[in-house]
């Protein structure tokens, strides 16, 4: 059922090439900005390369949460797909894997890339990508709660940040420390394993809560 | 009763710390005072919005009553 | 009056069996009844704490050896901040609930109880804040606990935002609900996640806000004070979900007649 369900998302967002592109596009223009508000100085920007590109990639992946909800949500395909599948768990699971797939990943994928931009050493690369894999599913997890409750309202966007991203800052805290710690030379193997743990955790938890949410959401 | 204030100005002064103990116990005032009028306001204005909301359920409860009156009244 | 929760069947009652009970426990009429009852008395009792608490903590207790009078602070910051995350248990408790056993004044009482919450954590920020500018000189601190108490206010915002964000009264309370049970599981996590960030930095020139040596006279006014704002905190929120019980159930005869 999953994989349907992950087969029928995927498909829908490739349809839709520019706006997958968007959030990298902003990932990059973000973590451009910092530049020239703190300074070119490599020094500097090392200091806060890994909180920069942390909350960069929050931001990012918070931004593309719509994408997987709005158009199902309006057109009545999600009110459709929650008869038919009898578990609006399952549902939420699938859009967040998806929304992690084409969204998360990438990120994950272009952050060495920004990390150079901002003179981050090169020895904290393995962690800040170790720390993206850990936490950009947790990202689209618990969006996926925040994005379920708040779907069927009409301007959602603020309110989805100030319910997700309260959340999301253990995630970010953790996240943001291993790449410090890397960059000093420290391990950051405690991090990662809380991220882990926080992982496992929230893949038990938030498709069930956001399957809840959906099921309230619809309902209206 | 013992007590560590010889004096009211000293009670007021708190050591040189009296500004920020007098203005942390100040502002508490002022939520504790909001928390326990607003309910009040708030009931007030629930009130006359429970007798307008039956108002106009009476009005429409006759509004439909007369609606379905048989028109020979008229004739 | 004993202050006991669980209501004592009468001789009929208890022939009637436990699923009439437990019904007429989740009644609005019978909650509203109830509180109506107890408000006095709790708001009683709490004045009269609070006077004792007051003189003990302002008058009577001594100052502390290392942060002199402010330390008096405490008896308003750290019972503020305890009823800050109280509440919010209770309000994802009284949400749960509501959302499993359908009582209808249940999600009533978290509606009424979340602008309470973010009150007493505004209040526990305030008073943690102007308790460390003599303490460390700085208006503004990440402290662990300060941290926790800022990122607790966001959480209560988004609830009250959520519930309002839908026109249908019982959709909010739902959507509002699933967000305070996901919130209260996230509550640990969070504090030890600040905790283990501010313990981290710990290099900087700020220190924890540190317990004052509690001696007895001290010890007594902070449980006084501790037990006169849960007091009166009840006092307050039966007020408040009366007003929420009696919107949401206007349709029934009882409000009727209360009205006219």
């Amino acid at each position: 059922m999953l994989n349907v369900l992950l087969q029928r998302e995927l498909k829908l967002a490739w349809r839709r090439p520019a706006e997958l592109a968007n959030p990298l596009v902003f990932f990059l223009l973000v973590v451009s900005l910092f530049p020239f508000a703190v300074s070119p100085e490599p020094a500097d920007l090392a200091k806060i390369a890994p909180g920069v590109l942390w909350v960069a990639a929050l931001f990012a992946n918070m931004l593309t949460l719509e994408l997987f909800y709005r158009g199902d949500f309006e057109d009545g395909s999600l009110e459709q797909l929650m008869l038919v599948s009898q578990s609006p768990a399952l549902i939420a699971l699938s859009k967040a894997l998806a929304q992690w797939l084409l969204c998360g990943l990438p990120l994950l994928l272009l952050s060495p890339l920004l990390a150079l931009t901002l003179a981050l050493p090169v020895e904290a690369w393995p962690a800040l990508m170790a720390s993206l894999l850990l936490g950009t599913p947790v990202f689209c997890l618990i969006g996926s709660v925040g994005m379920s409750l708040t779907v069927g309202l009409r301007r959602g966007a603020i309110l989805l940040a100030l319910l997700v991203l309260p959340l999301l800052i253990p995630v970010l805290i953790f996240g943001a420390s291993a790449v410090t710690s890397a960059s000093q030379g420290l391990p950051y193997n405690g991090q990662l394993a809380f991220m882990g743990a926080l992982l496992m955790f929230t893949l038990a938890l938030a498709p069930a809560a956001a399957g809840a949410a959906l099921k309230v959401s619809i309902s209206s | 009763m013992s007590s560590e204030f010889n004096s009211f100005a000293e009670f007021l002064a708190m050591g040189t710390h009296g500004f920020y103990v007098w203005l942390a116990y100040g502002v508490g005032l002022l939520v504790f005072l909001f928390l326990l009028l607003e309910p009040g306001w708030r009931r007030r204005q629930l009130r006359s919005r429970l007798q307008a909301f039956y108002r106009r359920e009476q009005l429409d409860a006759q509004a439909d009553a007369a609606a379905r009156q048989p028109k020979a009244s008229l004739e | 009056m004993a202050a006991c929760t669980v209501p004592r069947l009468t001789q009929q009652e208890s022939g009637m069996g436990t699923w009439t009970w437990f019904h007429k426990w989740g009644s609005p009429k019978w909650f509203y009844d109830i509180s109506g009852r107890w408000m006095p008395w709790l708001f009683g009792l709490s004045a009269l704490l609070f006077v004792y608490g007051l003189v003990q903590g302002l008058y009577i207790s001594p100052p502390d050896y290392q942060q002199g009078h402010s330390v008096r602070i405490m008896y308003l910051h750290v019972p503020a901040a305890f009823l800050s995350m109280f509440i919010y248990v209770l309000m994802a408790t009284a949400s749960a609930v509501g959302y499993i056993w359908k009582m209808k004044f249940a999600p009533a009482l978290a509606a009424a109880a979340a602008p309470i919450g973010a009150c007493f954590t505004f209040l526990a920020l305030f008073t943690g804040s102007v308790w460390g500018k003599p303490t460390w000189n700085t208006w503004w601190v990440w402290d662990a606990r300060i941290t926790s108490e800022l990122i607790l206010l966001f959480l209560y915002f988004g609830f009250m935002a959520l519930r309002h964000a839908f026109d249908d009264i019982q959709t909010g309370d739902r959507a509002a609900g699933v967000l305070a049970m996901v919130g209260v599981i996230n509550v640990p996590i969070i504090h030890f996640s600040v905790d283990w960030w501010y313990t981290l930095h710990q290099g900087a020139t700020i220190s924890r806000l540190s317990k004052p040596t509690i001696d007895s006279e001290m010890l007594i006014a902070l449980l006084v004070m501790i037990v006169a704002h849960f007091l009166l905190f009840f006092g307050l929120l039966f007020r408040r979900a009366r007003n929420e019980v009696l919107w949401r159930e206007r349709q029934a005869s009882w409000v009727r007649e209360l009205v006219k």
